[in-house]
C-alpha cells in the first residue's frame, strides 16, 4: 500500500480533475437535456423528430466510440479541440441524451390537467413548460438526475483512455505502469472513485427525500 | 423512523466497499500462495508420473533430443520447465499492436513479430515443436499481474528491463537492445534530438519508461498527451496535437513503414532499452532455461533468422545479439 501513500498527490490531483470535468460536463448535459426534452414534448413534429433522433443516436452509441470519433475524427475536418474541452463536449453531449429522457419522463409525471389549466389562462408553450410543468417535474427528477450525474463521474474515466485528460483514471494508468504495482494502484483508484461517488449518493438521496411530494 | 433503514443501507455499502478493497489488497498474496500450491501440485504429480513410468519419460526425452538440435537446452524433470511441458501448453503474453514485434493481423488473426518468433523458439525448446504455444495480449499495465497471477508463463512484449520491474518479476535476456528515438512529421526539421523536445508536445504510452526518460532528459517537454496505445499517439501526431512521438526506435520504425512517407525517425537514440522476457519472480529454473535457449539461438543463427524475418523487413540490419544477463 506504500504505492498509494507515496503517490497521494497524484490521486488528489486526479480527483480534482475528475470532479471538475464531471461538473462542467453535467452543466452542459443539463442545457442539452432541457433543449432535447423541450423538443420531445413540443407541438411541432419536426422538433419532436429531431429530439428523438438525438436521443436514439446517443443511446445506441458506446461512449468510448463517440469519444474516439470526436477526438480523432474532427481534426480530419480541421476542428481540433484540446483534450479537456473535447472531454467536456463528449461527456456533455452523451449525458445530455440521458438527461433529456429523464426530464421528459419527469414532465410526463405532471398531471395533464396542470398543462391544460396553464394553457387555459393564456400561457404560451414555453411559459407552460418553464413556469408550471418543469418546476413540478424537477422535484420528481432529483433521484434520476442524481444517478445520471454519478454515472457521469464514472463514465468520465473514458476521457483518460480516449482523450488523455489527466483525470483520476489517467493518473492511475500512469502509476500502474511506472510503479509496476498495478493491482495496488487500481485499488487506490477504486477507493478514490468511491470517495467521489458514495457521498454523492447520500446527497442525492437526502435531496430527493427533502423535495419529494407528500401525496 | 424513515431515516433508519436508509443510513443502515449506506453503512452497509461502506462496509461492503471496504471489504472489497481489502480483498483486492490481499488478492496479490492470496493468488500467489494459491499458485505456488498449484505449481507444487503439478510438480508432485510430475514426480510420481515420472517415477511410475520411468521408461516412457526418458523415452520421450531422448526422442526429443534426437529430433531437436543435440546441444540445445534440455528439460530436466521436476523443474518448473517440466511443469509447463506436462501442462501441455505454454502461455505467453505479447503485444498485439506493435508492428515488427507483436502485431495481431486484423484480417488473418495471426500474431506476427520478433517477440512472437522468440516465443516460438522457447516453445520449441520445451515441447519439440511450436504448436503448444498460446499467445495472449499483454498491454503495458497488465504485464506484472499476468505474471504474478500465473495467467501467463512468460511475457515477451518489448518489455524493458528496469529496477522497479525487477522488484516484482524476474527477467531472462535481454534478447534485444533498443534505443529510444523520436518520430516526427517528415517535413519537420526542428527536432534533431532529445534536447529539441523541450517546449514541444510529445506523446508516448501511459506510464512507459519512454515517458520517464523524456521527463528526465528534456524536462521542459510537455508530456501531457499519453495514450495506452502507440497507434493513438501516431494519430495525435498526424492531427497536429503533438509535435513528436517518442519511444523505442524499433517500435517507431513500424509506424514509419506504414505512413507512406508522412513520418520519419530523427535517428538519434538517447537511451538503451534492453528487452527482457518477464517471468515469475524466483523461478530460476525457467529463467536459466530461457537464457540457455536465447544463447543457443545466438550461436546457431536462429536469432538472426528470426530478426531478419520480422524486424529486418523494415530494412534494419540484424545487430550483434546482446549478452544475456544472469543477474
Amino acid at each position: 500500500m506504500d504505492v498509494i501513500a507515496d503517490n497521494l498527490d497524484s490521486y488528489l490531483g486526479g480527483i480534482a480533475v475528475t470532479l471538475w470535468l464531471s461538473v462542467l460536463s453535467f452543466l452542459l448535459a443539463v442545457v442539452i437535456g432541457v433543449v432535447v426534452a423541450t423538443f420531445r414534448v413540443s407541438p411541432l413534429r419536426l422538433l419532436r423528430t429531431l429530439g428523438s433522433v438525438y436521443v436514439e443516436v446517443f443511446f445506441s452509441l458506446p461512449l468510448l466510440v463517440w469519444a474516439l470519433l470526436f477526438f480523432f475524427g474532427l481534426p480530419k475536418v480541421g476542428l481540433t479541440y484540446p483534450p479537456f474541452t473535447s472531454a467536456v463536449i463528449v461527456l456533455g453531449t452523451f449525458t445530455g441524451a440521458l438527461v433529456g429522457e429523464a426530464l421528459r419522463s419527469g414532465i410526463n409525471t405532471v398531471p395533464p390537467g396542470q398543462g391544460e389549466a396553464a394553457r387555459a389562462v393564456g400561457l404560451r408553450f414555453w411559459q407552460v413548460l418553464s413556469l408550471v410543468v418543469l418546476p413540478q417535474a424537477l422535484r420528481t427528477m432529483i433521484g434520476p438526475l442524481g444517478s445520471i450525474l454519478l454515472a457521469l463521474v464514472r463514465n468520465s474515466a473514458v476521457a483518460a483512455i480516449a482523450m488523455s485528460v489527466d483525470d483520476l483514471m489517467w493518473r492511475s494508468d500512469q502509476l500502474a505502469t511506472s510503479t509496476a504495482h498495478p493491482v495496488e494502484v487500481l485499488t487506490g483508484t477504486f477507493v478514490a472513485y468511491l470517495i467521489l461517488t458514495v457521498p454523492g449518493t447520500w446527497l442525492v438521496n437526502a435531496l430527493a427525500r427533502r423535495y419529494r411530494f407528500t401525496r | 423512523m424513515k431515516k433508519r433503514p436508509m443510513s443502515l443501507l449506506s453503512r452497509l455499502l461502506v462496509v461492503m466497499a471496504l471489504a472489497t478493497a481489502a480483498a483486492a489488497c490481499g488478492s496479490d498474496s492470496d493468488t500467489t500462495s494459491a499458485d505456488t500450491a498449484a505449481t507444487g501440485g503439478t510438480e508432485a504429480s510430475t514426480a510420481t508420473s515420472s517415477g511410475a513410468t520411468t521408461s516412457s519419460a526418458s523415452g520421450s526425452e531422448s526422442s526429443e533430443a534426437d529430433e531437436g538440435s543435440g546441444d540445445g537446452p534440455t528439460v530436466e524433470p521436476g523443474t518448473s520447465v517440466a511443469a509447463i511441458r506436462d501442462k501441455g501448453k505454454i502461455t505467453i503474453g505479447v503485444k498485439y499492436d506493435v508492428p515488427l514485434f507483436g502485431l495481431k493481423n486484423p484480417t488473418t488473426g495471426d500474431i506476427e513479430g520478433f517477440d512472437i518468433e522468440i516465443g516460438k523458439m522457447i516453445t520449441e525448446a520445451i515441447f519439440g515443436d511450436d504448436s503448444q504455444v498460446e499467445f495472449v495480449e499483454a498491454v503495458s499495465k497488465n504485464r506484472e499481474p499476468f505474471i504474478q497471477d500465473g495467467k501467463v508463463d512468460l511475457v515477451i512484449s518489448t518489455y524493458t528491463i528496469n529496477d522497479a520491474r525487477k522488484e516484482v518479476v524476474d527477467f531472462a535476456g535481454p534478447y534485444y537492445v533498443a534505443g529510444q528515438d523520436i518520430l516526427v512529421k517528415a517535413d519537420d526539421d526542428s527536432i534533431k534530438g532529445v534536447d529539441d523536445l523541450n517546449g514541444k508536445k510529445v506523446c508516448s504510452v501511459t506510464g512507459s519508461t519512454s515517458l520517464t526518460n523524456v521527463q528526465e532528459q528534456a524536462p521542459q517537454a510537455d508530456v501531457s498527451v499519453v495514450f495506452d496505445k502507440y497507434s493513438l499517439c501516431v494519430e495525435a501526431l498526424n492531427d497536429g496535437r503533438v509535435q513528436a512521438v517518442t519511444t523505442d526506435n524499433i517500435i517507431l520504425l513500424g509506424f514509419v513503414a506504414d505512413s507512406d512517407g508522412d513520418l520519419k525517425i530523427v535517428d538519434n537514440p538517447f537511451t538503451e532499452e534492453p528487452y527482457g522476457i518477464g517471468l515469475k519472480k524466483g523461478d530460476t529454473e525457467l529463467r536459466d532455461f530461457v537464457n540457455d535457449v536465447l544463447e543457443q539461438s545466438y550461436d546457431d543463427g536462429s536469432w538472426k533468422d528470426a530478426f531478419d524475418r520480422t524486424v529486418g523487413q523494415s530494412g534494419q540490419e540484424a545487430p550483434t545479439p546482446p549478452p544475456v544477463d544472469r543477474y
